[in-house]
């Protein structure tokens, strides 16, 4: 994977770099700290189960997000759920905070270590338990590769649809607490609607179970918000997922735009006619030029904007289903239409998409990648206002979209080497969120806030929202150990960054309706 | 901040004075679900001046609507533009409202092949506890933004706030639908009913009662002509089977309906929520199974004890549907550490228990 560099580590959670005093001051508290609970982990693990001392933690230090990097104060590694809990047991009862990281994949900082806490590896966790092909479920253990469910499930002629880009590597725990999506969400759903118990443990190291393999449970329903809950709510150890048949046959389509706000007009006029297409994405022309130098993929370099739209099912619905897309895109303005013939170039169309990312990768020394949502009728004003973006930050962007959920992946390039570049680079990301949100959408479709959005959460939400958002925490976590000082932005961070971007003591957006 | 709607700034008022009297309140919709979950009590809070449609955009396949419209109301604007709540929600009684539909968060007879009422909920607007108006989700498809409290909204029955407006995902109405007839025993239906979950085949619908089980067919119009060849079975007549489904998902259905005298007997209807591999549960009455094994209702004298034990055996749990006497229980309870969770989650959001006290359990 082809991942940013950045200038320089910011730990979030660090003291003022100037006073030199204090710092040292606490680098000995932690140190001793740091002696204190691995004794008191050793009592209660195996003596290989504990890395401590920056060689053996440092490949903890950060996620996907490498802008930001913690060196965490100790790892473990359980082997089984009776180590788990009894290292949160110990954690709890020392008041050290806890963070869980699968794969390490998340591109938010979700699993940016805590400098005075303790990371829980559960990359042993990563056992298949069961695959049931009467009731179409699977049992894994959180640690399992997203991908290697679909592949224990092939022989059934099962898979487990959501398809994150990363699927080769993430792990369905890590898939859980972010309620990944991926390229196939518009006809499949998320996590949350294939994901259908968590077992897991809490802060205090309970065990609980979320949801059943019943279709629902009584009371009230807290798989939905441990879902997507970014491993605040308790740590997940075993997942039962549904699985669904392969369908029989798949074929992309290639259409050509020669506006992107054509190419919009096309995405929402397929939507409207009652047509959900398996995928639905959209590439500008730089972004698709980028994509085929790279891959060749055979996109067609003179349009303004692509879209791939995928079809899949029996070979009696697809043809069906293409040739209604056909027709609503080449009324929508299309100038060229190709279908895939067969699966080599259907996988064809889909590598240039596929790597659009390391792609960006291999024209730009560093990358941001942004991820709000926006209604779909405004994505041609969306990528127009990106434009206007580029010139005001003197910085490069190119654009791919889940397009039929709205889903925005800008990928603004620059040169990390370069301060002010990497300043003007925040700068843009933060105003395509709150661009986002007056569109009427949101700062984070699949990627999660982690630590990346937390100034935008001050954006999306008032403090009465950000205070149940602490209050859901407490519910499940009351002394907010579980990945402290993720998702829910402190009142003090809010208020420092409403001083920059409040004018005239007017809220941010006073045109949106609170209601 | 935008001027608040009069309904709203009304019903704000409404809860900060019931607050601040300590005096709960029973939120009714169309009153049409008064009959599930726990008795309600407190005073009455009507929400249906609080109607309409907000917006509707077919081609985002979003609509945004108050809490006391009606939703033989949403349904008939959907249908107008070919679309349609998917998860088929109950209409026990004409009247209820879109509000009450989204707070008991039942559905319908597709919910095993298109997914719970919950994850239609984009977002929504909520008054809780505390008198306060908040806003989670949103009205797009995907959303990562904090914890997805819409959705644990979807289903509390109003104990945690008064949901206001709310936003839902829609989909297009099937362009095509056939129902087929097998006359077969429960064991042979189970089976065949697994064995075609792992096939890819447009079913949205099962319903097996007295030795006979029905199928629906939905999906594009290839689709249901290829399915219906394979299948086999007997074709049921269109409009027939339209009655058939609209009666299940209602209740009309001979088999939901219990007389006075039935009740006062002693029979009751119990719903258990099953995995759908579960064995035949061996109790006496009559039995009706929907969502391809998963939702298996009883006509039943039995026990409450012996149905909630049935339930759990199979690993789910039995809801007390409608009965005279409920004294067991209409949830099945929930267990400890959870519970906690139940309880901190009722103090975030309405500390002093104003809201639908008692109406999910006796301690929210």
């Amino acid at each position: 994977m082809n991942l940013p560099t950045y200038p320089k580590s910011r730990d979030p959670h660090g003291e003022d770099p100037h006073g030199e005093d204090p710092r040292h001051a606490e680098a000995v508290r932690l140190a001793v700290r740091s002696v204190e609970v691995a004794a008191a982990l050793a009592r209660v693990l195996p003596a290989g189960a504990i890395l401590a001392g920056r060689e053996q933690t440092q490949p903890y230090e950060c996620d996907g997000l490498t802008a930001f990097r913690v060196l965490p104060m100790i790892v473990v590694l359980p082997e089984n759920e009776a180590q788990l809990a009894a290292a949160l047991r110990t954690c709890h009862r020392l008041g050290v905070p806890v963070v869980a990281r699968g794969a390490g994949t998340g591109l938010s900082g979700g699993a940016l270590p805590h400098r005075a806490g303790v990371t829980v590896s559960l990359a042993k966790f990563n056992k298949i338990l069961k695959v049931d092909p009467l009731s179409c479920t699977a049992v894994v253990q959180c640690g399992v590769r997203n991908l290697a469910i679909s592949e224990a499930a092939a022989p059934f002629g099962l898979y487990y649809a959501p398809d994150p880009s990363s699927q080769i590597a993430c792990t369905i725990g890590g898939n859980v607490a972010e309620n990944s999506g991926g390229v196939h969400c518009l006809k499949y759903g998320l996590t949350l609607h294939n994901v259908m118990r968590v077992r897991g443990l809490t802060a205090a190291g309970e065990p609980v179970e979320f949801g059943s393999e019943a279709l629902d449970v009584p009371g009230l329903d807290l798989l939905a918000i441990v879902i997507g809950s970014e491993g605040m709510l308790a740590v997940t150890t075993e997942v039962t997922v549904k699985l669904v048949p392969r369908p029989e046959l798949a074929r992309c389509m290639l259409a050509s735009f020669a506006t992107v706000e054509d190419a919009g007009e096309a995405v929402a006029n397929v939507i409207a006619k009652g047509i959900v297409p398996a995928g639905l994405e959209l590439m500008d022309r730089r972004m698709t030029e980028v994509a085929e130098n790279f891959v060749h993929a055979g996109y067609d370099l003179s349009a303004a904007a692509i879209l791939l739209c995928e079809s899949d099912g029996t070979p009696e619905e697809v043809e069906e289903e293409i040739a209604a897309m056909s027709r609503v895109l080449t009324a929508s303005g299309a100038t060229r239409i190709e279908v895939s013939r067969d699966e080599a170039q259907r996988l064809k169309f889909w590598s240039g998409r596929k790597n659009a990312f390391p792609a960006s990768g291999g024209i730009s020394p560093d990358y941001m990648c942004m991820d709000s949502t926006i209604p779909r009728r405004k994505l041609a004003q969306m990528l127009l206002a990106i434009e206007g973006m580029e010139v005001k930050y003197g910085l490069r962007c190119v654009n791919v979209f889940h397009a039929g959920d709205g889903n925005l992946h800008p990928l603004i390039l620059f040169d990390a080497s370069d301060p002010d570049q990497f300043r003007r680079c925040e700068l843009f990301g933060a105003e395509i969120l709150e661009e986002s949100l007056r569109f009427g959408g949101t700062i984070t479709g699949e990627h999660g806030v982690g630590v990346e959005k937390l100034n935008s959460m001050c954006v999306q939400f008032s403090p009465a929202e950000r205070d149940r958002f602490l209050a859901v925490k407490r519910a499940f976590d009351a002394q907010e150990l579980l990945n402290p000082g993720k998702v829910i932005p402190t009142l003090q961070r809010c208020a420092e960054y409403g001083k920059m971007h409040v004018h005239r003591g007017m809220m941010p957006f006073p045109e949106l309706p609170r209601f | 901040m935008s001027a608040m709607p009069r309904e709203i700034a009304r019903l704000v008022d409404r809860m900060r004075a019931a607050r601040a009297r300590h005096a709960p309140l029973q939120i009714v919709g169309g009153g049409t679900k008064a009959f599930y979950g726990e008795a309600p009590r407190g005073e009455p809070l009507c929400l249906r001046d609080l109607a309409g449609i907000t917006s509707y955009e077919p081609s985002e396949l979003v609509v945004t609507v108050r809490a006391g419209t009606p939703l033989a109301e949403l349904e008939n604007a959907l249908a107008a533009k070919g679309q349609c709540l998917p998860f088929e929600p109950p209409r026990f009684a004409s009247g209820g409202t879109v509000g009450g539909m989204v707070a008991a968060g039942i559905a319908g007879p597709s919910r095993a092949a298109v997914g719970a009422l919950r994850d239609y909920v984009l977002g929504l607007t909520l008054l809780d506890g505390r008198g306060e108006l908040l806003r989670f989700g949103g009205q797009v498809m995907k959303n990562v933004a904090g914890y997805d409290i819409s959705r644990l909204i979807a289903g509390s029955w109003g104990v945690l706030g008064i949901i206001c407006e709310v936003s839902l995902k829609v989909l297009a109405a099937p362009a095509d639908t056939a129902t087929l007839e097998f006359e077969w025993g429960e064991q042979r239906a189970l089976q065949e009913l697994a064995r075609w979950r792992a096939q890819p085949l447009p079913l949205r619908a099962s319903a097996w009662c007295d030795g006979g089980l029905r199928i629906r067919l939905a999906g594009s119009r290839a689709a249901v002509l290829e399915a219906r060849t394979r299948l086999g079975g007997t074709a049921v007549d269109r409009q027939a089977a339209f009655a058939f489904w609209q009666s299940v998902r209602d209740h009309r259905h001979e088999f939901f309906a219990l007389a006075a005298d039935e009740l006062e007997q002693g029979t009751a209807l119990w719903r258990l929520s099953v995995p759908p591999t579960a064995e035949p549960c061996s109790l006496s009455g009559r039995q009706f199974i929907e969502w391809g094994g998963a939702q298996r209702w009883w006509r039943t004298g039995a026990p409450a004890a012996e149905l909630r034990a049935a339930g759990v055996g199979a690993g789910g749990h039995a809801t007390l549907v409608r009965a005279a006497d409920k004294s067991a229980g209409a949830f099945a309870p929930v267990g400890g550490e959870l519970m906690r969770i139940h309880r901190a989650l009722k103090d975030a959001f309405d500390p002093e228990r104003i809201l639908n006290p008692g109406r999910l359990y006796a301690d929210l």
